[in-house]
């Protein structure tokens, strides 16, 4: 029942616990149970809101930086890691396979404060080499969901 | 001047879901419940192999019987799903749907005045078809306290020295009933003894919630009785693709060919090597369609329960089919009613055949959210009946 539970609530978070008890087929006092134990254990670790910004009167801008750093002895990429995720600039912090070794994902009101974030705290960290700033231009889909219109139901209303 | 209409096609009756489409297409803001479709849109994989076999420039005929490299794919995954085994240079045939398939079955087995035994609720084509083949349809009326399945007795009721075919069309649409191995088993035992041939409507054989589907071509001594019909429209969200096929014992299926040579040529080119792509890598989206069709079999199955429209759990399709007989109206009357007042469109049980009379059938091929406000709808109008009946 968890990976159905959780395929259904990643989807919809706000779905209520009486229908997923339904859909899958079960009580809704074992589903409030195993959707706590999950939150203990860190499977899920949070609900968030998806935000199309662009559709708001707020600005927003968030970019992409490869990072290069120096993996430290005994620690690997850990360390520096953890260092760079502290900051509540930083969005995501994702370990690479190729060409580099870091995805950092930002997101501020303005690409001035981003460029003062990744000059000013970012690359002065000791075991970072270089780093390559990417701005994100537009945003088609997010999180498995197209940002664009939704589509109609363009299906006949009664087939055999 | 002669009259220009042959007597077959004035005789057949339109289908009865036609005749509600006319009324709700008036209709501009009513919602549905009554699609016999999938909501998903084909995977993106499977229409990009479309796109890109037009962009190739694929845009001749096919072999009549259908793309080797298909059919060889068909024969696969029958293997692979169902441990059957099909020669795909001889007992496969790639058709238009599997509409096509059970017309040319049908026509390639029946002669004037062969009966054939037809279940009903069933799709709408089964009967029309027989009376194009210049065949007797004989129909079986399913019964709600069996899940409408169909048993031994029932079977065995209705053959005659004239009987020749059976159409077996499970799982079931508009029930949503499936038959179970002991329940085929007991259904192919009456074949074999009395001779009967098997055009087995397999269409909706992906979409089964407890347990895997099973053929009765898998049952021993049917598989050479038995034309199996299956298609790409339920299992991958592939409707508009018509594209089905069909697998026969061979002295069968030449014929079938035969025929499909004649009226048909080949089935759509594009759509044939979109199908290779859905058989060779479709299956995971099979499993994705599949637990949502379940997760709101089972939203639909408790909340038609809960407002007092008895139902059966189906097992199969994506069908519920509560009865309403406790209202005291025509499933007709439900249907337009729910319509006009709630503007909520459901097929009535009689679309399906006589016996459907008393039922509804209601599709769960739509999102979650969709049914819930459908659902609001119904059970106001439920409600409404209820104060109704309790008054008069």
């Amino acid at each position: 029942m968890r990976e159905e539970l959780l395929r259904i609530i990643e989807k919809n978070s706000r779905i209520d616990l009486k229908d997923i008890a339904i859909m899958l087929g079960a009580e809704e006092a074992e589903v409030a149970n195993e959707i706590a134990a999950m939150e203990k254990e860190k499977i899920i670790c949070g609900y968030y809101t998806l935000i199309n910004w662009d559709n708001t009167s707020d600005e927003r801008v968030s970019a992409l930086i490869e990072v290069r750093v120096t993996p430290q002895r005994g620690m690997g990429f850990d360390n520096i890691a953890q260092r760079i995720a502290k900051y509540d600039e930083v969005k995501a912090v994702y370990l690479m396979s190729g060409g580099f070794d870091f995805t950092v994902i930002l997101e501020e009101k303005s690409m001035k404060e981003i460029a003062q974030f990744v000059t000013s705290k970012l690359s002065t960290l000791d075991q970072i080499l270089n780093t390559a700033t990417h701005f994100v231009l537009k945003k088609y889909k997010d999180y498995g969901v197209t940002m664009i219109e939704e589509e109609k139901d363009e299906r006949m209303l009664v087939t055999p | 001047m002669r009259d220009p209409i042959s007597k077959v096609a004035k005789d057949m009756k339109p289908s009865g879901i036609r005749k509600f489409f006319d009324i709700v297409s008036e209709m501009t803001d009513a919602i549905s419940l009554g699609v016999g479709e999938p909501d998903f849109d084909t995977p993106w994989h499977i229409r990009e192999e479309g796109i890109y076999s037009l962009e190739k420039g694929r845009t001749f005929y096919t072999s009549n019987a259908g793309l080797k490299e298909l059919k060889i794919e068909i024969c696969n995954y029958l293997k692979r799903k169902m441990n059957l085994d099909y020669n795909h240079n001889e007992e496969v045939i790639v058709t238009v749907g599997g509409s096509e398939a059970i017309d040319i079955a049908l026509r390639a087995m029946i002669d004037p005045g062969d009966e054939v035994l037809v279940p009903q609720p069933s799709y709408v084509s089964y009967v029309p078809c027989v009376e194009l083949a210049r065949g007797v349809p004989v129909v079986i009326n399913l019964k709600a306290e069996n899940e409408f399945r169909l048993t031994k007795e029932e079977l065995l009721e209705h053959i005659t020295d004239k009987t020749k075919v059976l159409v077996l069309p499970f799982p079931n649409n508009p029930t949503g009933a499936i038959l179970e191995k002991k329940d085929l088993e007991e259904i192919a035992r009456v074949c074999i003894e009395k001779d009967i041939y098997v055009i087995s409507d397999e269409i909706y054989s992906e979409l089964t919630y407890s347990g895997k589907h099973i053929s009765i071509a898998c049952i021993e001594g049917m598989k050479e009785r038995t034309v199996l019909i299956n298609g790409f429209s339920k299992a991958y969200a592939m409707t508009g693709w018509r594209l089905g096929y069909a697998c026969a014992p061979k002295i069968i299926m030449e014929q079938m060919i035969k025929i499909h040579q004649f009226a048909i040529m080949c089935a759509p080119t594009t759509s044939q090597y979109a199908a290779v792509e859905a058989l060779k890598n479709g299956d995971a989206d099979v499993d994705r369609m599949r637990e949502s069709y379940n997760q709101r079999r089972k939203y639909l199955v408790h909340e038609l329960n809960d407002m007092g429209l008895d139902c059966f759990e189906p097992y199969g399709a994506f069908y519920v089919f509560p009865c309403i007989k406790k209202f005291g109206i025509t499933s007709d009357e439900f249907a337009t009613r729910l319509l006009m007042e709630e503007k909520v469109a459901i097929v009535p049980g009689t679309a399906f055949g006589d016996c459907g009379e008393g039922f509804l059938r209601i599709s769960y091929a739509y999102s979650i959210d969709n049914l819930k406000i459908a659902l609001g709808r119904v059970r106001k109008f439920v409600e409404r009946l209820e104060n109704e009946h309790s008054t008069t």
